[in-house]
């Protein structure tokens, strides 16, 4: 549903996708792992257009990702995504967040859009705080706001930059749940990540990218478990092994 | 003393009179220096260049040229082009015109102080520019721009007196009629200033009332 090929993107004088080629399927979890600065996020901020592309070709659903067109609109309704730092807007409450894509521009009835928003808010555990601020949700609850607010746009993907990477290392957990839980229902996702437990145990696939090149990929296992290229395995023994 | 409370009570009256056009020329002026200068920020921050160009090409004219000037040049010049207007409308409107280029600023740097991440945020659920704009920038824009906007609705009441140049008779040029008739400059001009103090200080609490609230956001 999502096709990259040859994807070349550059800030000034520096190029950080180097001919990215790669294909997520429907209800695929691909994991993208990689230092920083490698181009990880960069790929999420191309395929929901908020990066623009010089070469190659990102197409959603067979249509073109080209954020000067108008189609832009309807990509970005179909792939939502969420951000390392979550980004909810702090002068809204959680439900009135989560429900303002709907309301506002889906045009969804209010009445409906709401009793919607509600649910997505208890299936992500927060049930009780759907009248709170920002400001009063720890991190975890606020990322744990923010898949909600992706989700109630019914999106056929979503796109996950980081999402555990501003958190305590206690909160980490409850977000990774959540998405955990969105992956066995199906949910089409992409999720960039430094948790080497969560692509383990959740993605089909990892793509290990260095230098604006996709080095490696394949499944979790093989990925994780037995890289074939050194850049890889050097990469991983430092993640896994700090000291 | 004892003169002092007499002259207050013989010049008070006239002196209201021009309490009420100095009010008016205020709230007009802010009413629409607020509009344009919205306006002007907007075409500041749109992103077309045209756009941001001629708002900050105008915004440097308008700041260049002295209110007074401005004024005069409504006032006395258009009519030549055949625009006349009232005295009352020229200040209204030079006032306006000359306050959007401060206004315009304020909002710019509100609009820009915003986190990038909350413009992505907006466009990622698919929300186009002005929608961002309404539902998500602007509404938190309002509370970093507040405090310098009670300011400058504080330096517009008293600038306001610069229509008096026109001939608009609001509370400065009441006093100089009065002061030039009676020659107690002492009692009018003192009286005046008061009234301006009073009219400023429920503005100036106001001022402090929103620098709170944004300090505490």
């Amino acid at each position: 549903m999502i096709e990259l090929s040859n994807v070349h993107k550059r800030f000034g004088s520096n190029e950080v996708l180097k001919g990215i080629t790669a294909s997520v399927e429907k209800s695929e979890v691909v994991c993208i792992i990689g230092p920083s600065g490698s181009g990880k996020s960069t790929i999420l901020r191309c395929i929901n257009g908020l990066e623009s592309y010089e070469a190659g070709e990102i197409l959603v659903e067979g249509t073109k990702v080209d954020n000067t067109s108008p189609s832009i609109v309807s990509i970005r309704t179909q792939v939502s995504m969420v951000f390392q730092r979550f980004n909810l807007f702090p002068h809204r409450t959680a439900l009135e967040n989560v429900v303002e894509g709907p309301i506002y521009v889906k045009k969804e009835p209010p009445a409906e859009a709401g009793e919607r928003g509600r649910a997505l808010l208890a299936q992500v555990g927060l049930a009780d705080k759907i009248d709170a601020h920002p400001a009063q949700l720890s991190g975890g609850q606020q990322q744990r706001v923010a898949i909600a607010r992706a989700l109630a746009m019914q999106p056929k993907a979503i796109l996950f930059d980081e999402p555990t990477s501003a958190l305590d290392p206690e909160l980490v957990g409850e977000v990774l749940g959540v998405m955990r839980k969105l992956a066995d229902d199906g949910m089409t996702m992409v999720v960039v990540t430094h948790e080497m437990g969560f692509a383990r145990d959740v993605a089909d696939r990892v793509l290990f990218i260095d230098g604006g090149v996709i080095v490696e990929q394949g499944t979790a296992k093989s990925v994780l478990d037995k890289p074939q290229q050194a850049r890889t395995q050097d990469f991983l023994r430092r993640v896994l092994h700090p000291l | 003393m004892q003169n002092f409370l007499r002259d207050t009570a013989e010049f008070l009256p006239i002196l209201l009179q021009g309490v009420w056009l100095t009010v008016v020329v205020t709230i007009g002026s802010l009413l629409l220096s607020t509009v344009l200068g919205l306006l002007w920020a907007m075409m500041r921050v749109s992103g077309i260049r045209v756009l941001s160009g001629l708002s900050a090409g105008l915004i440097n004219v308008i700041r260049g040229i002295p209110i007074i000037v401005l004024l005069f040049y409504l006032y006395f010049v258009m009519p030549e082009f055949g625009v006349a207007m009232s005295a009352l409308q020229a200040s209204i409107l030079g006032l306006g015109i000359a306050y959007s280029a401060y206004q315009s600023e304020n909002f710019r740097a509100g609009i820009e102080a915003i986190d990038k991440g909350q413009i992505e945020a907006a466009q990622t659920i698919g929300m186009g520019w002005w929608l961002t704009m309404r539902r998500v920038v602007l509404p938190q824009a309002v509370r970093i721009v507040l405090p310098p906007y009670g300011n400058v609705m504080i330096m517009m009441l008293k600038d306001s007196s610069q229509a008096s140049t026109i001939t608009v008779a609001e509370l400065a040029l009441q006093g100089k009629l009065i002061a030039s008739s009676t020659f107690k400059n002492t009692s009018v001009f003192t009286l005046v200033a008061l009234m301006y103090l009073t009219m400023s200080i429920p503005l100036i609490l106001l001022v402090r009332h929103f620098e709170k609230k944004a300090s505490r956001k």
